[in-house]
Order: C-alpha cells, then sequence, then structure tokens
C-alpha cells in the first residue's frame, strides 16, 4: 500500500533523513519509532506531501505522490504533530470544511455522525475549537483525518499530551480502525508502539535502525536482561549476598527508597535470566524480595541494542571529539577577547 | 478551491475583521456621499477617489491574515495534504478577501441609485470608476496575499503589504526624479496611479485592464511559488 524507496531529504547541509526504505502493506499498522528529532515527521510530511523529498520515491497505492500529488492525497487522512485546527471554528463547521476540502462523496450528514461517534466527540460538536481541552482537540484532529474514509491512515505521535485514560483510548481507537485502514503511527515511547504496532520501523537520526515485526523485536529486545530489585535488610549485607551470585554481571545500587529498603539493579552474565538465582540467594540470607521487575529499556538502550552499539559508540564518539574541538576554539577566543580587553585597559 | 473560498469569507465574519471593515468603508463611503448630496452635486467621483484612498490603506487588513495564519497555526499543514492544488488554495484566498472588498464597493450601487433618481448620471463615468476600483483593489489584494505567504507574522505582512502600496503609489514621482529617460518611463508605464486616473474619468482603455489583471496574476504566481518554495527548502 505504501512504499518508500532511498528516501532522503536534506535541509541545507543538514541531513533529514538519509536514505530510509520501508513498505507498509495494506491492512497493517506500522510503528515508526524514534527519539525527538530523528526524522520521524519529516517522513511523514514526505509521504503526505507537504514537504518534497531530496531524492527517493514514495508511493500510496499506485501512486507517487510527488509525481501524481492530487490521486496519491486522495488515499491519505493525516493528524500531524500538532493538530491542524481552525481556533475559531465550531467542531461542526470544521469538519463540514474538512468534507468539502476533501471533496468527499459519501453521504455528509451520515459520514460525518459516523467520524463523531467513532472518535467520540458527538458532546462538542456544536462548541468551538479554541474552548475544548487538548484530548478533545487531539480527537478533532483524528476526526479530520478520518473524514472521507481514507485507505491509509498517517498519524503523527497521536497520543502525544494526552492523560494516561486518554492514551489508552486512543490506543484502542486506532486498534479498531486497522481494520479498514493502513495506518502509520509515530512514536518515541517502546511500548506505545509494542501495543498498537504490527510491524516497527525504528529510525535514528535519519537512519533506518531496524524494520521487523513487533514479535521479533521485542524478543530480540527482551533478551537484555536487566532487573530492578527491592529488598529488605542491611545494605552492606545484602551487597556481600549479591556479589556471591555467579550470574550476576554487574550491580548498580539505587539507595534507600523505603525504610530498611534498597534498590539495586542487577545485570546477567551473558543476558541470562538470574531472577531465580537472585530470589534464592536473598531469601537464603534471610532477606525479603518486595519488588522484581525488568527494567524499562530507554530508546538509547534499544538503539545500542539494535546496532550492537556500533552506530551509536561510533557518533558518540565523534561528538566528543566535536566538543572537544569546540571547547578549544572556546577557550582560544576567550583568551583572544581577554587579551584584546587588556590592551584597552591598557590604553585607558 | 471553493471549501476554501466559503472559508476564508465566513472566517471575516466570524472574527470582526468583517464587520469593522465594511463598516469603515460604508460609514466613510456614506458620509461622504452625504457631503455632496446635501450640496446637490451629483460628482461621484469624489467618493470614489475617497474610498479609493481608505481602500489602498484598509486592504493590508484583509490580506494580512489570509496565509500567514495558516502558517503560524500549521493549518497550511492540512491545506497542503489535501487533494487541492497549491493555486486552488492561493485563488481560493484570494476570492475570498476580493469578495468582501466587492461587497464593500456595493454602496455604490445604492448612491448610483438615489442620483438616478434625481438626474440622468453619466453611466460611462460611473463604470469607469467602479471599473477602475475594483482592479485596483484586486491588484492590492493579490499583492497583500503575496506578502502574507511570505511571513508567518500578521503584523509584518499588513505592514508589508502597506510599504508596498505606498511605494506604488508614488511611481509617478519617482519617474519624474529619475535621470534618465528609459527609467522614467519604466515607472511610468508601471504606475498604477496613472492607470486608474484614466478610469476615473471614464476612460475604458482594454491595456489598463489587462495591466490590473497581470498584477494580480504575478502576485498570485508568486504566492504559488513561495508555497512551492517551502515544500523543497
Amino acid at each position: 500500500m505504501i512504499e518508500v524507496k532511498n528516501l532522503t531529504k536534506q535541509y541545507g547541509d543538514k541531513r533529514g533523513i538519509n536514505n530510509i526504505s520501508f513498505t507498509v502493506n495494506e491492512g497493517e499498522i506500522l510503528g515508526f519509532l524514534g527519539p525527538n528529532g530523528a526524522g520521524k515527521s519529516t517522513t511523514m510530511n514526505i509521504l503526505t506531501g507537504y514537504l518534497s523529498a531530496t531524492s527517493g520515491v514514495a508511493k500510496i497505492g499506485e501512486f507517487d505522490i510527488l509525481e501524481n500529488p492530487m490521486e496519491a492525497k486522495k488515499y491519505i487522512g493525516y493528524l500531524p504533530e500538532q493538530p491542524p485546527l481552525y481556533l475559531d471554528m465550531t467542531v461542526k463547521e470544521y469538519l463540514n470544511f474538512i468534507y468539502d476540502l476533501k471533496r468527499c462523496k459519501l453521504p455528509r450528514q451520515h459520514h460525518l455522525e459516523e467520524v463523531c461517534s467513532v472518535v467520540k466527540i458527538k458532546n462538542v460538536y456544536t462548541r468551538l475549537i479554541k474552548n475544548l481541552s487538548k484530548g478533545y482537540k487531539q480527537r478533532v484532529g483524528l476526526a479530520q483525518a478520518l473524514i472521507g474514509n481514507p485507505r491509509v491512515l498517517i498519524l503523527d505521535e497521536p497520543t502525544v499530551g494526552l492523560d494516561p485514560k486518554q492514551i489508552i483510548e486512543i490506543r484502542n481507537l486506532i486498534k479498531n480502525l486497522s481494520s479498514q485502514h493502513t495506518i502509520i503511527l509515530s512514536s518515541h515511547i517502546l511500548t506505545e508502539v509494542q501495543a498498537v504496532c504490527d510491524r516497527i520501523v525504528v529510525i535514528n537520526e535519519g537512519k533506518l535502525v531496524a524494520d521487523d515485526t513487533e514479535s521479533n523485536l521485542s524478543n530480540s529486545l527482551s533478551k537484555d536482561r536487566r532487573f530492578t530489585v527491592r529488598i529488605e535488610g542491611e545494605i552492606e549485607a545484602i551487597m556481600k549476598t549479591l556479589s556471591k551470585v555467579e550470574k550476576i554481571a554487574h550491580i548498580t545500587e539505587h539507595g534507600e527508597k523505603e525504610q530498611g529498603v534498597y534498590e539495586f539493579v542487577i545485570e546477567g552474565v551473558n543476558d541470562c535470566d538470574i531472577r531465580r538465582e537472585v530470589f534464592d540467594a536473598v531469601s537464603a540470607a534471610g532477606f525479603r524480595i518486595l519488588e522484581l521487575h525488568a527494567t524499562e529499556m530507554s530508546l538509547e538502550d534499544i538503539f545500542l541494542k539494535l546496532t550492537n552499539g556500533t552506530a551509536i559508540l561510533e557518533q558518540a564518539a565523534q561528538d566528543n571529539a566535536d566538543d572537544a574541538e569546540k571547547m578549544q576554539e572556546q577557550k582560544a577566543s576567550e583568551e583572544e577577547i581577554n587579551i584584546s580587553d587588556a590592551v584597552e585597559l591598557g590604553d585607558e | 478551491m471553493w471549501a476554501i473560498f466559503k472559508r476564508e469569507l465566513k472566517t471575516y465574519f466570524n472574527s470582526s475583521i468583517g464587520y469593522i471593515y465594511l463598516a469603515v468603508m460604508y460609514g466613510l463611503g456614506g458620509y461622504q456621499f452625504y457631503s455632496i448630496f446635501s450640496r446637490g452635486s451629483s460628482e461621484l467621483t469624489y467618493v470614489f477617489s475617497f474610498i479609493c484612498n481608505i481602500a489602498m490603506y484598509t486592504i493590508p487588513l484583509l490580506t494580512m491574515r489570509l496565509m500567514s495564519e495558516d502558517k503560524k497555526l500549521k493549518t497550511d499543514q492540512l491545506l497542503l495534504t489535501s487533494p487541492v492544488s497549491i493555486g486552488g488554495i492561493i485563488f481560493g484566498k484570494f476570492l475570498a478577501a476580493l469578495a468582501l472588498y466587492l461587497i464593500a464597493m456595493m454602496q455604490f450601487v445604492v448612491y448610483i441609485l438615489v442620483l438616478s433618481a434625481f438626474d440622468k448620471p453619466d453611466w460611462n463615468v460611473f463604470l469607469g470608476n467602479f471599473l477602475g476600483l475594483f482592479l485596483l483593489g484586486a491588484a492590492l489584494i493579490a499583492i497583500g496575499l503575496f506578502i502574507s505567504a511570505m511571513t508567518e507574522n500578521q503584523m509584518v505582512a499588513a505592514i508589508g503589504c502597506l510599504a508596498l502600496t505606498i511605494i506604488l503609489s508614488l511611481f509617478d514621482s519617482i519617474a519624474a526624479l529619475m535621470p534618465n529617460a528609459f527609467l522614467s518611463s519604466v515607472f511610468t508605464q508601471l504606475s498604477v496611479t496613472s492607470r486608474y486616473n484614466d478610469f476615473v474619468s471614464g476612460l475604458l482603455d482594454v491595456s489598463h485592464i489587462l495591466f490590473f489583471i497581470s498584477i494580480c496574476a504575478v502576485f498570485i504566481f508568486l504566492s504559488i511559488r513561495v508555497l512551492e518554495k517551502k515544500r523543497w527548502s
């Protein structure tokens, strides 16, 4: 349904995205995962025809977005990062405008009612958009994307800024929509894309890091065996006990979290599962485990994992080198200033 | 395109700007008409030239938010990703501002009808004035639209449009200052005021009509290019 080939976007001499390729099949939910500034929005803006790629091809259905934009755009419902709302209109006026704008052929009254009931905005239908809460604005944005029943939905961080209850509602809504739409969804939260998407594309600094099914990716990520554990007892004695467990590669102490309860992050040797060993050792020593759970991976951890650390480390090294260079330059210029100050003082 | 036209026109009246604009135009025009009418004169030309001056300074208010607001609210993302061409977007907005301007100009129809009850009006002069004022307004709206497309700040758009309008009205005097005949003739040819004055005297010259339409076309085209360029940069 969607085909992206060697897409590159150059902003001046900065690369927004670099040679990205992926495809999305009909009826699939594709998750687009990456930190802020990774190029998620840029890719989506190119797919929807808002921006043009420097090179590469983006196809929606059988139409190239650059060569045949009018046809391709008819397939797309787009919810940008900031919902594109006219604040001085009521929801009703706004959705009617969108209906006209998209030259929708479906029966107007029925279709608008249907969309409103799907995203649950019927109760604010006659209110001014500027008076709506953030959550409702997001839903009106989503309603806008749904008008005309487009085959492809492109949603840029649809749950940002919502409260937890709303997030769950929107996620469920997106899942329900997938029966009739092909969906691309972006997020910088791993659990979100895991919860909603069939396939996940991970990008970082404009480059494709991974493109895999949700289950494959989760498997490869879950091999990371890091646990947060809270143990009640004497800190030194606990440390002693833990350090005796053979399979533990690394222990980090996080201090006293409750009265007499300490938190540790422990990591197994070769990513092996050490929960049982830890439990046995701790209980044998007479302490109590109050909590034991897998530590959630940060995006940095995920990239490290997916790229085996190489790309990121290289980047970090490069950054460090750049920083050092900058520092030196700064120092030099500061010295110059000092000298010129001194000269001026001397003149006085 | 019509969806955008409809929305823009509605927005003028959703906010107060449409009402204020019409109130100013009707109020000042009505005052001027009353003053000639009470003198027993039927010279609508005074009213026209007065409104022409007012129009030059108030059109920036109509055009300032046309494109800049979309940029600021990020609703340009909606417009540019919907199945409407950029030309359609720009033209829809242009027509909306032009429609409001035309509504403001409709007061002259009332005046001429009132006058025709007393005297046989000079229809040629009336039509010349009306057409001239309409074309001048259309050209200024196109210029304002172009300036608005270049910024996301409404004030900048308004002031930029006003500045350009003033410079345009000075072309005749700039032409007089030019040291060589060629440059001077360039400015005279491009002068909006001298062409407008021909309309005022009831002279319908096709080349003048084409001149104003060309200004509209050029600035609408430039606005389209501004939006196009944004996609590529």
